[in-house]
């Protein structure tokens, strides 16, 4: 797989990270080399071995349905840069 | 198990200018988790709360926060696939979804593509007494709910309340199974009704805690013939799916109007293409989103913040043991053990506590036919008039059975019944107190019957005359003595004696 600057565009804005247009070609440099080091990941034959989630084995840990949390308005929204009448302001979203 | 045997129904044609047309329809439905607390956070679930009270730092996607699941939403989504006779998938697993929206601060949706925690299912889904549609339910999946954003107060920004954001959806996605419009409703309030029952989720369709994705398309009769037997998809039309809809008329409207739109574009020798559209109620049309299409690179990847999620065969056990009687059985159970009809079965098991409220008048009145006739008829009509809820009925379900108990006694007559129903219902009371104090026990005393009816031939020679002439006039004797009676006279006794006393 190929990554080409018009691909590296798009991720950048999928991500929402601004890249300057004459440093497209060098970010799709770097993700070929990465999913080059991939493709030679892939070259291994992990046929019937169960990928591996944990180091140690371990159970997802669980908590229980109660309500042990929120109130807590202001502490939310202390680091809005704007925020109004109990809510985030953000610039006009329209659908 | 009980189980009442159904013909599927035909499914929906719609003429287009030239052609006929059927409906293909499959639906994914958010359904709200009647949890306390958010799927991964401890945040309440509380609809109506202050903007943002309702918001763990996890849920405001603060940096080095991690999800913890509440295992309360995954019993609540296993007991909802037991409901739906579903597969249950002991090991699960979380993915991200990856978009960028105000109301969404992870930047990501955690849900479950890969592997979900329930696999296939059904859902019966009724149309007429014996007439039913079978929908197949391809999974259900756990996942977030965004949050909420307010474009109305202000001109140049949107307001943002976190106190939905986390809360945990079941998505529930069903196979092209439905065939109309009005399928599709049902099967919406089909879910919805199994959902209440389990209290796995409370179906509140107005405050959003029911939403549905509708995927239409439409195909020339015998197309949908030919993709059941080959389970080829290119027998069917190409599908648009209309997004996010919290009420069923909406979805029956924006059905029928994107089918219309199709066919148009078909008959005219165009293609459709498959995306994704808005309905808009005002203007009866649904228009495409364009914007979100882009979007649409979701990069899925699991969720390195969690593991899989394994639960043990017993623990699904236990669930299962505690499912409560579910629609289907019930209204079976009803239909046979109290010889009602199939509409009234349907009727009276709707809301699991019409149900409950219903079994119990059968019990303490013994008569589950006349009980079901009293809920739904007087009760019903009545909770109706006044907007009320069986909830807050004022009439319980014991002084209700006890009426019926009176009538089946034959100490009431079922016109003074309903006398007492009013009484009871607006005033409260004992029913068969009320009968002894106020005089309404029927008169089922032959002497004092005869009496009546003697007084009242004596007091009418004329008519006695044209009755012999004319036995159908003896109906005018037994309403005379109806009324000097009070109406307390058993009217069966009645006629009897005035059609002997006539020498009819």
């Amino acid at each position: 797989m190929s990554i080409d600057a018009e691909t590296a565009r798009k991720v950048a804005k999928l991500a929402r990270i601004r890249v300057e247009e004459d440093e497209l070609s060098a970010l799709a440099g770097e993700f070929n080399t990465i999913l080059g080091f991939i493709e030679q990941l892939q070259t291994v034959d992990v046929e019937g071995v169960e990928p591996m989630t944990s180091v140690t084995p371990q159970r997802l840990k669980r908590r229980a349905d109660t309500v042990t949390d929120g109130d807590r308005q202001a502490a939310v929204l202390a680091n809005a840069p704007d925020a109004r009448e109990g809510f985030f302001a953000v610039p006009k979203v329209v659908e | 198990m009980l189980d009442l045997t159904y013909e599927p129904p035909a499914p929906k044609v719609i003429q287009g200018a030239r052609d006929d047309w059927e409906l293909v329809i499959g639906l994914e439905v958010h359904a709200q988790v009647a949890s306390a607390a958010k799927l991964f956070s401890g945040a309440s679930t509380l609809f109506g709360a202050e903007p943002n009270a309702n918001v763990a730092f996890v849920d405001a996607g603060m940096p080095g926060m991690l999800p913890v699941i509440n295992e309360g939403c995954v019993a609540l989504a296993v007991k909802t696939g037991l409901g739906l006779k579903a597969a249950i998938n002991l090991t699960s697993a979380f993915d991200r979804k990856n978009y960028f929206y105000p109301d969404l601060p992870q930047g990501y949706q955690i849900s479950q593509l890969y592997h979900p925690i329930v696999g296939e299912g059904e859902v019966i889904v009724d149309m007429a007494p014996g007439i039913a549609r079978r929908v197949r339910i391809e999974r259900i999946h756990l996942e977030q709910d965004a949050g909420k954003s307010i474009h109305d107060m202000d001109p140049a920004l949107s307001f943002v309340d976190l106190n939905r954001t986390g809360v945990a959806l079941m998505e529930i996605v069903s196979r092209p199974d439905i065939r109309g419009p009005e399928e599709a409703a049902a099967y919406v309030l089909k879910l919805r009704q199994i959902m209440r029952y389990l209290g796995t989720c409370n179906g509140d369709m107005q405050n959003g805690n029911l939403r549905a994705d509708v995927n239409v398309s439409v195909c020339r009769p015998g197309d949908y013939e030919r993709y059941q037997e080959s389970g080829d998809f290119a027998h069917l039309g190409t599908r648009c799916e209309i997004k996010n809809m919290n009420s069923t008329r909406f979805i029956q409207a924006a059905i029928e109007v994107e089918a219309r739109r199709q066919i148009a574009i078909l008959e005219d020798g165009g293609t459709v293409v498959q995306e994704t559209r808005l309905f808009d109620p005002d203007k009866s049309e649904t228009r495409s989103m364009r914007s979100k299409e882009e979007a649409h690179d979701y990069r899925y990847f699991p969720d390195p913040d969690l593991l899989p999620l394994e639960i043990e065969q017993a623990w699904v056990d236990d669930i299962a043991t505690s499912l409560p009687e579910l629609p289907d059985e019930k209204k079976a159970r009803f239909v046979l053990d109290y010889g009602m009809t199939e509409y009234d079965a349907d009727v009276l098991t709707a809301e699991v506590e019409n149900a409950a409220y219903f079994e119990q008048v059968a019990q303490v009145s013994g008569d589950g036919k006349a009980s079901a006739n009293w809920v739904i008829n007087e009760l019903f009509g009545q909770l109706k008039k006044d907007d009320r809820d069986i909830g807050d009925s004022p009439l319980s379900a014991a002084q209700l059975g006890r009426i019926v108990a009176l009538i089946r006694a034959g100490d009431i007559s079922g016109k003074i019944a309903k006398d007492l129903f009013e009484i009871v219902y607006l005033e409260g009371g004992d029913p068969e107190a009320i009968v002894d104090e106020r005089g309404m026990r029927q008169v089922t005393d032959t002497g004092a019957i005869e009496a009546a009816v003697d007084d009242v031939i004596a007091a009418n020679p004329a008519q006695v005359e044209k009755a012999r002439a004319n036995p159908k006039l003896a109906g005018w004797f037994v309403g005379q003595v109806m009324k000097a009676t009070g109406g307390k006279a058993n009217p069966a006794a009645v006629n009897r004696i005035v059609q002997d006393r006539l020498g009819l």
